[in-house]
């Protein structure tokens, strides 16, 4: 089928793309934008491996359409960290407290606690946990994402004491 | 999988789009949320020629108030519903059974009017809009008709919506003031499709039940409006007696697949425990 033209806007960046339609979201940013951190986890839009941040929503990128998101603003995992580096508050969290293993999954909860902590600053770990409820992880067993969206959430907030910094 | 290949079209309107699909023929599926729609396709179980996307449509995206009833656009979806707060004073009912369906990220793309047009047994809303004796607003070529939530159902993914019509909005009623309710969801797991679901909505008046209304969910190809039930509640004090009433009728009316959330018998018996769940909690709640 005929392609068509996209255009939008990845980390800040403007994306012009010839796609087919039948083109899934997850698979323009792999393999045409090369920003492989989006990962592809399920068959059946479970994982949420796959999670960026379209104009405001966490969207699981391996069930719309490259094209759906024409004219739109991505935040994908490459997006968090400064030009200069600088980790985002969530990826120093998830590195200080040790909420991932295997890292699968990590980029997807990552894109999606950063649309849940605009949804709510101070969530309790249960709103965390609900929150979160779209990401699955293998490794885990979610305590320390729980910790780290949780120390993310507080150094965001300004509410970082020195004991929760250890 | 890959989806198969389709032309895609962008209508600007929802007078657009019908004509779209009503050039296209049966060969054309409606795009709005797509979190039915794409995992079918990345299945190959859909392989329409065609995709009208509605998501640049705003007039199908609303909450409005109009004397007596909320009217919600078919795109409006899962996170505003529950955003809101107008609609939740008027219908908490319905936040209450939106933040059970599925995940956030899905509740983000995920429509009303996908949820209920779909015909799919497993979908939330279905039952729920029977529940609250909702009304469909349909767009075909040949102008608007409604269709009440009650007569839109007629099997697994087989409902009144003709050939190129689309809905375009659904008017509920709200609910007295004071009235109980429930969304009652038995799952496997958070975000799953219910084992056996209830929406009931109830009045009461000095301890007796002044009215109830409930519906049933993924328990039979369709949703179920469980009338029996319901009347068997009605002029009770809602006791075991009643409760017991009720629950024996919904599980004469039920049909449940035996799937991987269950054996029918097992899903059976959980629609009756739902049911009765969801009845105390409305009753807690009522005034």
């Amino acid at each position: 089928m005929a392609k068509s033209q996209v255009t939008m806007t990845i980390n800040g960046r403007s994306v012009d793309a010839l796609v087919e339609p039948r083109m899934l979201l997850v698979h323009f940013l792999r393999e045409q934008q090369n920003l492989t951190g989006t990962h592809i986890g399920c068959e059946t839009t479970h994982c949420g491996a796959c999670t960026v941040d379209i104009d405001g929503r966490s969207v699981k990128s391996c069930t719309i359409f490259a094209v759906q998101a024409d004219g739109a603003s991505i935040t994908t995992i490459e997006g968090m960290a400064k030009p200069d580096g600088t980790l985002h508050a969530l990826q120093e969290a998830f590195r200080e407290k040790h909420g991932l293993q295997c890292g699968f999954c990590t980029p997807g909860m990552i894109m999606r606690a950063h649309r849940l902590l605009q949804e709510n600053t101070n969530p309790t770990d249960e709103e965390i946990r609900w929150g979160i409820s779209g990401n699955i992880c293998r490794c885990t067993g979610y305590q320390n994402i729980v910790k780290a969206i949780r120390y993310a959430a507080d150094k965001l907030g300004g509410r970082l004491t020195k004991e929760a910094a250890e | 999988m890959i989806p198969g290949s389709f032309a895609y079209h962008r209508p600007k309107s929802a007078q657009e789009a019908v004509n779209l699909l009503a050039q296209l023929g049966d060969e054309a599926r409606p795009l709005a949320g797509g979190h039915s729609l794409i995992p079918m396709m990345k299945l190959r179980l859909a392989k329409p020629a065609h995709l009208i996307d509605l998501g640049r449509i705003g007039d199908l995206k609303f909450i409005k108030e109009e004397a007596g009833a909320i009217v919600i656009g078919a795109m409006t979806t899962q996170h505003e519903m529950i955003a809101s707060e107008r609609l939740t004073k008027a219908l908490p009912i319905l936040r209450e059974a939106a933040l059970l369906i599925a995940d956030p990220q899905v509740r983000y793309q995920g429509t009303i009017g996908g949820n209920v047009a779909n015909g799919d047994p497993g979908n939330d809303m279905p039952a729920l809009m029977q529940c609250l004796d909702a009304t469909y607003h349909l767009l075909g070529k040949g102008g608007e008709r409604k269709v009440k939530a009650r007569d839109f159902y007629q099997g697994a993914y087989f409902t009144s919506l003709e050939p190129g019509e689309l809905l375009t909005a659904v008017r509920i009623p709200v609910p007295a003031s004071g009235h109980g309710y429930a969304y009652e969801k038995l799952k496997r797991k958070v975000g799953d499709y219910a084992t056996a679901a209830a929406a009931v909505v109830l009045t009461m008046q000095g301890g007796t039940c002044k009215s109830a209304a409930i519906g049933l969910t993924n328990l039979s190809e369709t949703p179920l409006f469980a009338a029996d039930a319901a009347a068997a509640l009605v002029g009770s004090d809602l006791g075991k007696a009643a409760l017991d009433k009720a629950a024996a009728a919904a599980e004469a009316q039920v049909a449940p697949a035996s799937d991987g959330r269950g054996p029918a018998e097992y899903r059976r018996r959980m629609a009756g425990v739902m049911l009765r769940r969801a009845v105390e909690r409305a009753k807690s709640r009522a005034s």
